[in-house]
């Protein structure tokens, strides 16, 4: 049996094995690599280490020097850059341990931040240390590793107070038992949030005062976007068994294009700005779109990508909110996507759309 | 050796704090710095507390002020520094690079024709360039010119930089362009081969130039008169034996030294500003990159690719000029001494190498500039200003004993090696020198920052002044600073975050193997801490802090700016003469003075010189007609001051405070006004900036009622510009995209209005209908039309905005007549409220009751629909009616009634053959045709 998809410190294990074996520099204590190989494991070495991130080298340093510092690391960005992954492979090369893992959710309680109870013991033996449930968190604490939340602005603002006393004072007071879980050196925190969720379950500023914040961009560059695109449309569209559609890398980059443009409101050659859509418009949902129009061209159509297929996930995607988007799309339909002569065949199909 | 020589990185505020140490150890008897000799007298002001850095050395040619190149200092400014110290203590100094005299004679000698780049100084007339951007910024880019001069001391360079840069406005990133001015071409070889063309024996020319000027400006040199040189080898530097660069590069710990000499080099100083947008100007850029000389160090790679791309787009550049330059670009020294020891960014090494370091070793920095010179091919302008250094220095060396020379790195190895006063006199033979003159003008450390274009490696004048002025604690100061600016922007920042990005700056220095937090780690620290990465606060940060908003000053007693003696020269050609008692002027705009006189207050105004006052009231009687109330008030001499950082001549200065403010601005409105003074004022560059202004903010207006405010004033100057002559290329097609715009919003913006909307909407709908009409372009109102169909189909619409449409359309055409009766009837059934049913008769007959009286069409449909309403529900409809047409003129409703009245009767009788009475006709026959100016017969 082998797990569909194994942790980090497990695939990579040849790869921090390597980096520890070479790594000379100091380490911080608690940590498994110094800080520079962490940041090598990250984004590679060109032979050995493969690049896990591809992004600024400057966002890894500044998150692994967050680290160093004992401070809490916010990763923020929208949904598709990368930020469960980054603070996965963050959290394997430095503890060698990614699954102190929290997932945030609208309802997500304060046991799974603290602590829970084994309620069989509870009542049985009244309250110890044995009838208590640690969290991840808890755990962390104890062995001196680093614990992940994921998408923290999910988490009703309540609970995430939780953390303020375990970021300042490293400690988790149990008052049930009269004592308290005093953090390892080597523990920290790696939260990741949604920058579009803003604003649902903003963080209070106490907790915020206790996280670095480092944002993790879309990708910088159209060919490095499509790169990606087509590399994940192509693992997807085997994963899914979806039969063979031939090259459409032409398509995956216009919809990159309109993709790219409509998010930074300007256009490729830099002349013309652009309102920008409510949605995000990330790199996930041009794999999605070229996913599934290749899905409709598989099944429905003659087995090649067209504009048609594409045109109609993109106004889905573009338009999120009926009114301002639509204006948005037309806008740019009309303006950009018209005055390309030969985007002709995309311009009637999105149309119609 | 009586010299001792400073090669220093211009702007470099570890060379600065080192220069001044060293003099305080060296104490010589004289200060030579690297600067245009013509200002030597004016270095008594830095002792003036009125002076107050940032400022810049304009020189201009006396007789065209449009050529001109700024020389910025900032305190952080080796030179200044030297300066300063020179000035305290007593000891004369004396500018030794080749005069800016030399660089404005003609241009374009034949041999010297490649480094077109480096002029930037000089600064092309804002006039002569064409459409090149207009932004004030170019003066900047050019500063580094300095080099320029050197590059192309023949005046070469001046025309062809204007040119060039003007054309390249489009273009972008300034600093690439910059980078250029470096460029030394290859062409000339190194120093031996100049040397070794034709010695003539001593030139003289070549000297009494620079002396003159120098000594008869009075400066301190003034004694030691040249004469000629002896030939002294300066072999100052040669001792320090130099070490191959590689060597020391490659370990990082002895890179130190040897790194911080290359960077320098660049000459810094001048700007060239003039050129009209900065960025795009290539040449300005260059220079600036540069430093001049330098140039090539600094701006480096990024320049030289850049270059290229500018270069097509430039068209009116002479192609030559950027051509040359790039295929003789040596390579970038700090680059490669940085990439030697592991940097990808020359800045960032230069700052751990040099800056950090506090005391840079000026032998280590001689010895690696001398290893990178001696692979690099030379600019022939560096050759051309060495030479002439080299000159002065001999001359020097006979009546001083302790000399400093404070100059560009890369210049060092120039200045010692040793070369014959005849080779030097060879290569500075036959230069004509034009007229110049200088004096001290304010700068902003904006301008000094590369993003408006002052490529010199000064990308951050806010940090090096902090570098500068902060002993100790710099990091935490800095953060300290960083906190403030939020905290004043109302961001809560409290001390533990200013701790903790401290820690966070010191980690990451340690991550990075820094030996001290450097610009790069106190941003992010401050990002990922304060900012909650926020771009928006950390582009603040680097707005406040980074660049700084650091305004320079000069004292009043300054000596007049060429931006005066041009205003001088155009009041004198309009026969306007400045005076303190308000008086009133009235311009006919068919008389080319007055359009002249127009145009010259227009720009004045826009320079922030209100002159006079444009009175408005009497606005209404002609497009021809202007009432101007003029006033010269005392203080607009301090404005013409501040005004001429921004240009030389009124028109420069003009167009690059419009660009500035286009660029700036935050709303559509703001820049629809500018639109109309770029017009007014006849400001032809500033145009198409002010237009892509207007485009981006359109683009990105999400209130479609400003979008459609702006249409009529547009439609309005496209349709009747031409009283002025203005040109109006490029406003129809941002027009166009503008209604576009309205078109694709507008469905979406009518629906579920209040009252007060529809009313501005009715009134816009009304401004953009009228100005479609005027555009004369029958696409667009075709698709404007259909826009009006379609949303006056739409059921949420407000009423008055549906009749309103209807109105629109029956007039234009679109609907029939039994379609109009239709959407008559429908308001004013059962199924719709009277309110509604009220704004729907509002807005279709909206216009006035004259309309009614004169519309036949119109008041029989009106008057059929009113007698189909069954008498049971007249009383119904009777309020509305009412309401509406009670807000006509009393006589006009007299006159409509009296027209339905008589239809009754007397319809068919108007309607009945017209009867002429020639004779009488005939009488109006010779008025019309002097109205219509043809004959009518």
């Amino acid at each position: 049996m082998t797990a569909l998809r194994p942790h980090a410190e497990d695939e990579y294990a040849e790869e921090l094995a390597l980096l520890a074996a070479t790594d000379e520099r100091p380490r911080p204590p608690g940590w498994r690599l110094s800080p520079q190989a962490v940041v090598t494991y990250l984004l590679g070495d060109g032979a050995k280490i493969t690049p896990k991130y591809v992004g600024p080298r400057r966002l890894i340093e500044v998150a692994v020097s967050t680290l160093v510092t004992d401070r809490a690391l916010l990763l923020l960005g929208v949904p598709g850059t990368a930020k469960t992954w980054v603070s996965e492979h963050l959290a394997a090369a430095i503890s060698g341990d990614s699954t102190l893992l929290v997932q945030g959710t609208a309802g997500t309680a304060e046991e799974s931040i603290r602590y829970g109870w084994n309620y069989a013991r509870l009542l049985a033996d009244g309250p110890s240390d044995a009838a208590l449930v640690p969290s991840p968190i808890m755990r962390a604490m104890r062995t001196g590793a680093i614990a992940r939340m994921e998408e923290l602005t999910r988490v009703p603002s309540d609970v995430q107070d939780a953390l303020i006393t375990v970021l300042s004072e490293k400690t988790l007071p149990v008052p049930e038992l009269n004592t308290e879980v005093q953090a390892q050196r080597g523990f920290n925190l790696i939260a990741t949030a949604n920058d579009r969720d803003r604003g649902v379950n903003e963080l209070s500023s106490a907790l915020r005062r206790r996280f670095n914040t480092v944002v993790l961009p879309v990708p910088a560059s159209a060919d490095e976007e499509v790169e990606i695109v087509a590399r994940r449309v192509a693992q997807l569209g085997r994963s899914l068994d979806l039969p063979e559609v031939p090259t459409a890398l032409e398509e995956i980059r216009r919809v990159v294009t309109i993709f790219r443009e409509l998010r930074t409101g300007l256009t490729e050659d830099g002349r013309t700005k652009l309102k920008s859509p409510t949605g995000t418009l990330s790199p996930a949902e041009a794999i999605s779109v070229i996913t599934s129009g290749m899905a409709l061209a598989a099944h429905f159509g003659d087995g090649l990508l067209h504009p048609g297929d594409v045109a109609s996930g993109i106004v889905g995607a573009v338009v999120k909110d009926p009114v301002t988007d639509s204006v948005v799309w037309r806008e740019y339909l009309e303006t950009v996507v018209r005055e390309r002569t030969d985007w002709r065949d995309f311009y009637r199909a999105a149309r119609d759309a | 050796m009586p010299e001792r020589l400073y090669g220093i990185r211009h702007h470099g505020p570890g060379s600065a704090r080192g220069v001044v140490q060293e003099l305080d150890r060296q104490r010589p008897d004289i200060v030579l710095i690297e600067g245009p000799p013509e200002a030597d007298e004016l270095v008594r002001w830095v002792a003036d507390e009125g002076l107050q850095p940032p400022v810049a050395l304009l020189g201009y040619a006396a007789d065209n002020p449009a050529r001109a190149a700024f020389w910025p200092f900032a305190v952080f400014s080796p030179e200044w520094q030297a300066m300063r110290w020179a000035v305290r203590h007593g000891v004369p100094v004396r500018f030794f690079d080749l005069p800016y005299a030399y660089r404005l004679t003609d241009d374009r000698t034949p041999d010297t024709p490649p480094s077109a780049g480096p002029p930037t100084a000089a600064l092309p007339s804002a006039e002569t360039a064409p459409t090149g951007s207009p932004s004030g910024t170019n003066p900047a880019a050019s500063p580094a010119a300095p080099p320029v001069v050197a590059g192309t001391p023949t005046a070469a360079t001046a025309p062809a930089g204007l040119p060039s840069v003007s054309t390249v406005s489009p273009g972008p990133s300034p600093s690439a362009t910059i980078a250029p001015g470096g460029p030394p071409s290859a062409t000339t070889s190194p120093p031996g081969s100049s040397s070794g063309s034709s010695p003539t024996v001593g030139s003289p020319a070549a000297h009494p130039p620079a002396e003159t000027p120098a000594r008869a400006l009075g400066g301190e040199g003034a004694e030691h008169q040249n004469v000629e040189v002896g030939y002294v080898p300066a072999d100052a530097c040669s001792d320090s034996a130099p070490k191959s660069l590689v060597d020391r590069s490659g370990a990082r710990s002895a890179t130190p030294a040897s790194a911080d000499e290359p960077a320098l080099v660049g000459e810094p100083p001048l700007v060239g500003e003039p050129t009209p947008g900065t960025e795009p100007t290539p040449a300005g850029g260059q220079a600036s990159a540069g430093g001049p000389p330098t140039p090539p160090a600094v701006g480096q790679p990024a320049t030289q690719p850049t270059r290229p791309t500018t270069t097509p787009e430039t068209s009116s550049a002479p192609p030559d000029d950027t051509q040359p330059a790039m295929r003789h670009r040596p390579v970038d020294p700090i680059g490669e001494l940085a990439a030697a020891a592991g940097y990808d960014d020359p800045e960032r090494w230069w700052e751990d190498v040099v800056e950090h370091r506090g005391m840079p070793a000026f032998e280590a920095i001689a010895e690696a500039m001398t290893a990178i010179r001696e692979n690099a091919p030379d600019d022939p302008d560096d050759l051309v200003r060495e030479a002439y250094m080299r000159t002065v220095l001999r001359e020097v060396r006979r009546t001083h004993d302790n000399i400093a020379v404070v100059c560009g790195a890369w210049h060092v190895p120039a200045l010692a090696r040793k070369v014959t006063a005849r080779e030097d006199a060879a290569v500075l033979k036959g230069r004509k020198r034009a007229k110049v003159a200088f004096t001290w003008v304010p700068w902003t450390y904006g301008r000094l920052a590369s993003w408006s274009g002052y490529g010199a490696g000064v990308r951050s004048p806010g940090w090096y002044h902090h570098l500068f002025t902060t002993g100790a604690d710099v990091v935490p100061r800095w953060l300290v600073d960083a906190a403030q600016v939020l905290r004043a922007e109302g961001v809560p920042t409290s001390s533990a975050h200013v701790i903790e990005a401290t820690r966070l700056a010191e980690a990451l220095a340690g991550v990075r193997g820094r030996p001290l937090a450097g610009l790069a780690e106190v941003t992010e620290a401050a990002e990922a801490v304060m900012c909650d990465g926020e771009p928006l606060r950390v582009e603040l940060i680097g707005r406040r802090l980074v660049v700084g908003e650091r305004l320079g000053a000069v004292p009043d007693a300054m000596p007049a700016v060429p931006l005066a003696r041009d205003l001088a020269a155009q009041q004198r050609s309009v026969r306007l003469k400045p005076e303190a008692l308000e008086r009133v002027l009235d311009l006919d705009l068919r008389r080319d003075i007055d359009l002249g006189r127009s145009r010259l207050l227009h720009r004045l105004r826009a320079i922030g010189v209100p002159w006079g006052e444009a009175d408005t009231a009497r606005r209404g009687t002609g497009t021809f007609r202007e009432q101007w109330r003029l006033r010269w008030q005392p203080d607009f001499a301090v404005q013409l001051v501040e005004g001429s950082m921004y240009g030389t001549t009124v028109v420069a200065a003009a167009t690059t405070k419009v660009t500035d403010a286009a660029r700036q601005a935050a709303s559509l409105g703001a820049v629809t006004a500018l639109v109309e003074v770029c017009l007014l004022a006849d400001l032809a560059d500033a145009y198409p900036p002010v237009l892509a202004a207007l485009d981006t903010r359109a683009a990105l207006d999400a209130d479609i009622g400003h979008l459609m405010a702006a249409i009529p004033a547009l439609a309005h100057t496209l349709r009747y510009g031409d009283v002025r002559r203005t040109d109006v290329a490029g406003l129809s097609a941002v027009t166009a995209s503008l209604l576009t715009r309205v078109c694709a919003g507008l469905p979406a913006a009518g629906g579920s209005l209040s009252d007060e909307a529809a009313q501005d909407l009715r009134g816009h709908l009304d401004g953009v209908h009228a100005a479609v009409s005027l555009l004369d372009d029958e696409e667009l109102r075709d698709r404007w039309l259909t826009t009006l169909e379609s949303l006056s189909r739409r059921a949420d619409l407000h009423g008055l905005l549906a009749g309103r449409l209807t109105r629109l359309l029956l007039d234009a055409g679109r609907l029939g007549i039994a379609e109009v009766q239709r959407r008559l009837r429908l308001p004013l059934t059962v199924g719709t409220p009277p309110a509604h049913g009220a704004a729907w008769v509002e807005g279709f007959l909206a216009g006035g009751g004259l309309l009614l009286v004169h519309d036949d069409a119109l008041l029989e449909l009106l008057d059929g629909w009113l007698a189909d309403i069954p008498a049971d529900a007249f009383g119904d409809v009777l309020p509305l009616l009412r309401r509406t047409f009670g807000a006509f003129a009393a006589g006009e409703r007299r006159a409509i009634g009296e027209r339905v009245a008589g239809r009754a009767g007397a319809g068919r009788a108007a309607a009945g053959p017209l009867v002429l009475d020639h004779d009488r006709a005939a009488l109006v026959l010779p008025t019309l045709s002097a109205l219509l100016g043809r004959e009518v017969s």
